[in-house]
């Protein structure tokens, strides 16, 4: 379990991180928390030529709170979020998914830019924050451009970074006083990752009535209105579980007990929302 | 002097080095002009070796089974009638029959650069059907892992003990249980770092082990090498469980290679190869039936269990070690008159089974408690109810039970009740009743057993492996300034054995501990031993050490008492002290006078001086028996399936 060889850089200003990225021909690894890259360069299931340390970058550790979004860049780690270093408009809702990744020992170099773009479909930010709403800002060679995490996130372990862009931030939506906030994630065991999670987000003064089905070994299955697992309502209690079973067979989920880990959790983060 | 002895709280002496950083451990070891080793691994589980192909530049660097000239392959034998041999080439030739299966050795400065010659060797591989359900594996039709047998079964066993005499019981109850493979994680892997001395003519394996002696007897059968030729030396070990109770092809290897290279070598197992490659254990299959009289008393069981053994036999403890024992120890703490138990012990493509922690026990446990629980719930009585009516009681102490275990000692019944009284069992069952608010299931749940531990000479005669246990030795030395060294040839690696063995030493020779000094792991300097396994190292080590300590007492007492000049039988010996009527003598004196001043010495003085070796066995070497019972409360989340413990 030892690395191949690789050349590695840590950069001390962001346009020279995109511009060591710049060589198509070199393959190239961005080093944030390290928490995944590490065990898949020692068990060189990624074998970079480069590896890019972003670590040194002040402006990807920064938490700037907006009128009605905040911007955390991709270097925040989730100790960072679950302690309340940084700002939160979630009504703490990041900072409780923050607390149930992994173990403290991860959450303290693992970051929420690294989560997002190793986009592992187990990983919570990946689930929470396309729940959530929330934007990858995404910095290339030509500037910036925004991209909806359900987007961000192309499949398992797939995202939509360009060879010569990485990730500079997140941007999430400020939830209104009301929101109504349930996070399920089913593990056997402390620490593992996820095999089902279920996200919903019904933030009536907004309009916005999403929910996720995640840990579904491809990109999450994400609902921007999920009024139809309601009957199409807006209304908790009429949570179908068949809808959502419907759906998961929809994307080839074939094994019985598997969906119903997946709807379960789904039903247990929309009795969390309402409340009960 | 605090008291030290046996029983008193003592801080481990061990831990002044461990807690700080400061074990050596094998991968700590370094020898001029080490070279790292990476083994090229096979990726499948059953295929035909068709080609190995190694890239020009890296030929002085890859060794195959082609160059293994003169080295035999592993061959773990048990003398039970009807055991067939599987033979373990250290290098696979021929056929790959499990994932991990050692292919090639590749050897270079560092370890990283050693992977990537092994990521350049290319294995032509013909895939076949992976043999992997134990079951389907013993069926006629089955694919075969060792093609010669013309089955699959390494050994199986049958025992009947007037299993018709059950066959009238009014309540028959029959399970199909199967448990999970296991695979064993200590926080050290396994490692070897292999020298060659051209002028002791020794090959010098370190090894993280339990049993270096064993592991040098395989070594030079393996190797054809003379006992006087090899060293082994275990280190500060970093947790055993049966994983480092096996002779490993790695070791092998690299023995082989340090010889035709002329360096020293190292391979440290990363924690991929602990999991993919790394010895099994603990999957079994039962199909058990329990007959009982309507008051729940056991009248007999009737048993087919299969364990899934592995690709090979593994040294020295064989691939039917876990289902025999399975047969021997099924019946557990119970008193019943009828008993059947067929086994089979298969082999599969997967990584050879060793034994872990009470060798079978948690299988054998997990089915007859079950059981247990089936009668009970047939018969209408609370699950202790059933099981007080069946365990062996106290006043039929020492017992030989229906597989002629000799349960030497014990309160079966008494530790149940002392479980049952942390337990509110009516509210329980009340709540039970009425149900959880969260749809949650609650449940009781009991287990006893009993477990065998220091199984001596008989018993491991019967099984007829390449290992069986006999006197075990102590070697006791007082050092000229009156210190002690005891060397001892099992292993620690967890166990406690270098402050626990100077506690049975202080309390016979009343020596300071601090000036104990525990000599283990090392076959050049400590007497042959089988190791440490079966809990056997407080028995026989510690047996082994008093018996040695009480020959240097009587010696002492002769020295001393002719320094006092008085008879022997005039002395008493006391907190290390001979003492006369009128004075006494240290320990320190003593010594002092074997080594420093012989001139004080009585003319007809033991020849031994102030060193014994002696071996111990306990008059009844048929085992311990220690017992447990425990009790839980759990609730269950139907919906996932996980449960809690809730107490």
């Amino acid at each position: 379990m030892k690395p191949v060889n690789f050349a590695y850089e840590r950069p001390r200003h962001l346009d020279e991180a995109i511009g060591l990225l710049g060589d198509e021909s070199a393959q190239t690894k961005i080093l944030a928390g390290g928490q995944s890259l590490g065990p898949m360069l020692n068990l060189r299931l990624v074998q970079p030529d480069l590896v890019i340390d972003i670590t040194a970058l002040e402006h990807l550790k920064r938490a700037e709170k907006m009128q009605d979004s905040l911007v955390l860049g991709a270097c925040v780690t989730h100790a960072d979020i679950e302690d309340g270093r940084v700002p939160d408009v979630t009504n703490g809702a990041m900072r409780a998914v923050a607390a149930g990744i992994a173990y403290r020992a991860v959450r303290n170099r693992g970051t929420l830019g690294g989560s997002l773009t190793n986009a592992d479909p187990s990983a919570d930010w990946v689930s929470a924050l396309a729940a959530l709403g929330a934007e990858a800002v995404v910095r290339g060679p030509g500037g910036t451009r925004n991209v909806a995490v359900d987007n961000f996130v192309t499949g398992a372990l797939e995202n939509a970074l360009g060879f010569d862009e990485l990730l500079e931030a997140v941007r999430v939506p400020a939830h209104s006083s009301s929101a109504q906030w349930g996070y399920y994630k089913v593990s056997r065991k402390t620490g593992e990752y996820a095999h089902a999670i279920g996200a919903v987000l019904f933030d009536r003064p907004r309009g916005v009535f999403r929910a996720v089905i995640g840990a579904v070994e491809r990109k999450p299955l994400v609902l921007a209105d999920a009024r139809v697992l309601f009957g199409g309502s807006t209304n908790f209690a009429q949570f179908d579980s068949r809808a959502a079973d419907a759906m998961l067979q929809s994307i080839g989920m074939r094994d019985a007990l598997d969906r119903q880990i997946h709807t379960v959790a789904l039903a247990r983060a929309v009795r969390q929302a309402s409340g009960a | 002097m605090a008291e030290q002895g046996v029983g008193a709280r003592h801080l481990r002496k061990e831990d002044d080095r461990l807690m700080r950083g400061r074990g050596e451990f094998v991968a700590d070891i370094r020898l001029a002009g080490l070279q790292d080793v990476a083994f090229v691994r096979s990726p499948l589980a059953h295929a035909w070796i068709r080609g190995i192909s190694i890239p020009p530049q890296y030929k002085d660097s890859v060794f195959t089974a082609a160059d293994l000239d003169g080295v035999k392959p592993i061959r773990a034998v048990s003398g039970l009638p009807g055991f067939k041999i599987s033979e373990q080439l250290v290098l696979a030739t021929g056929k790959v029959r499990q994932v991990g299966e050692l292919v090639a050795m590749c050897v270079a400065r560092t370890r990283a650069q050693a992977e990537d010659i092994a990521a350049s060797v290319e294995l032509h591989l013909e895939e076949l059907p992976a043999i992997h359900d134990m079951l389907q594996a013993r069926e006629k039709k089955s694919a075969l892992v060792h093609e010669h047998w013309g089955d699959n079964v390494f050994l199986e066993t049958f025992v009947d003990v007037n299993i018709e005499k059950a066959f009238d019981a009014p309540i028959k109850v029959t399970r199909e249980i199967r448990t999970a493979r296991q695979s064993m994680a200590p926080l050290e892997g396994r490692g070897v770092v292999a020298s060659w001395s051209s002028r002791l003519e020794q090959l010098t394996v370190y090894t993280s082990a339990q049993m270096p002696h064993i592991n040098r007897t395989g070594l030079s059968e393996c190797l054809g090498l003379d006992h006087g030729n090899i060293r082994v030396i275990s280190p500060d070990v970093g947790g055993g469980f049966g994983y480092k109770g096996i002779l490993l092809p790695e070791e092998v290897c690299l023995s082989w290679l340090t010889m035709r290279r002329g360096h020293p070598v190292r391979w440290i197992e990363d924690r991929r190869e602990n999991l993919s490659a790394g010895a099994n254990c603990r999957e079994h299959h039962y199909l058990i039936t329990g007959y009982a009289d309507r008051d729940g008393r056991l009248r007999g069981v009737d048993c087919e269990a299969t364990v899934d053994s592995g690709a090979y036999s593994s040294y020295p403890f064989s691939a039917c070690l876990e289902a025999a024992q399975v047969a021997s120890i099924l019946p557990g703490p119970y008193d019943f008159e009828a008993y059947r138990c067929k086994t089979w012990s298969v082999a599969t493509n997967k990584c050879p089974i060793l034994p872990y922690r009470g060798v079978a026990r948690t299988g054998v446990c997990f089915a007859i408690e079950l059981v247990l629980d089936a009668i009970a719930r047939e018969a209408g009585l609370e699950p202790h109810v059933v099981r007080f009516k069946n365990l062996v009681r106290p006043e039929q102490m020492p017992f030989d039970n229906i597989t002629r275990k000799h349960f030497d000692s014990g309160d079966y019944p008494e530790a149940l009740r002392r479980a049952l009284a942390h337990f509110d069992l009516p509210a329980l069952r009340a709540r039970q009743a009425r149900g959880e608010r969260d749809g949650r299931l609650l449940g009781f749940g009991l287990s006893i057993y009993c477990e065998q531990a220091a199984h001596g000479t008989s018993v491991y005669a019967a099984w007829g492996i390449p290992m069986v246990p006999g006197h075990e030795q102590a070697t006791a030395r007082v050092t000229p300034d009156g210190g002690l060294e005891l060397r001892v040839g099992v292993h620690s690696h967890g166990q406690s054995l270098e402050t626990t063995l100077a506690q049975v030493a202080f309390e016979i020779l009343g020596i300071d501990t601090a000036k104990i000094k525990v000599i283990l792991g090392d076959t050049a300097v400590t007497p042959y031993s089988t190791g440490t396994w079966g809990s056997r190292c407080m028995v026989m080590a510690g047996g082994a050490v008093a018996s040695a300590c009480r020959e240097i007492e009587t010696r002492a007492r002769q020295i001393g008492a002719s320094l006092l000049q008085v008879k022997a039988e005039d002395v008493t010996f006391s907190d290390g002290k001979i003492m006369s009527a009128t004075s006494e003598v240290s320990m320190q004196d003593i010594a002092r006078a074997w080594y420093l001043r012989p001139q004080d010495l009585p003319v007809n003085v033991h020849r031994g001086g102030l060193e014994a070796t002696i071996g111990y066995k306990p008059e009844r070497d048929s085992g311990t028996f220690s017992y447990a019972a425990h009790a839980v409360t759990v609730a269950v989340d139907p919906e996932l399936g996980h449960v809690e413990i809730l107490d």
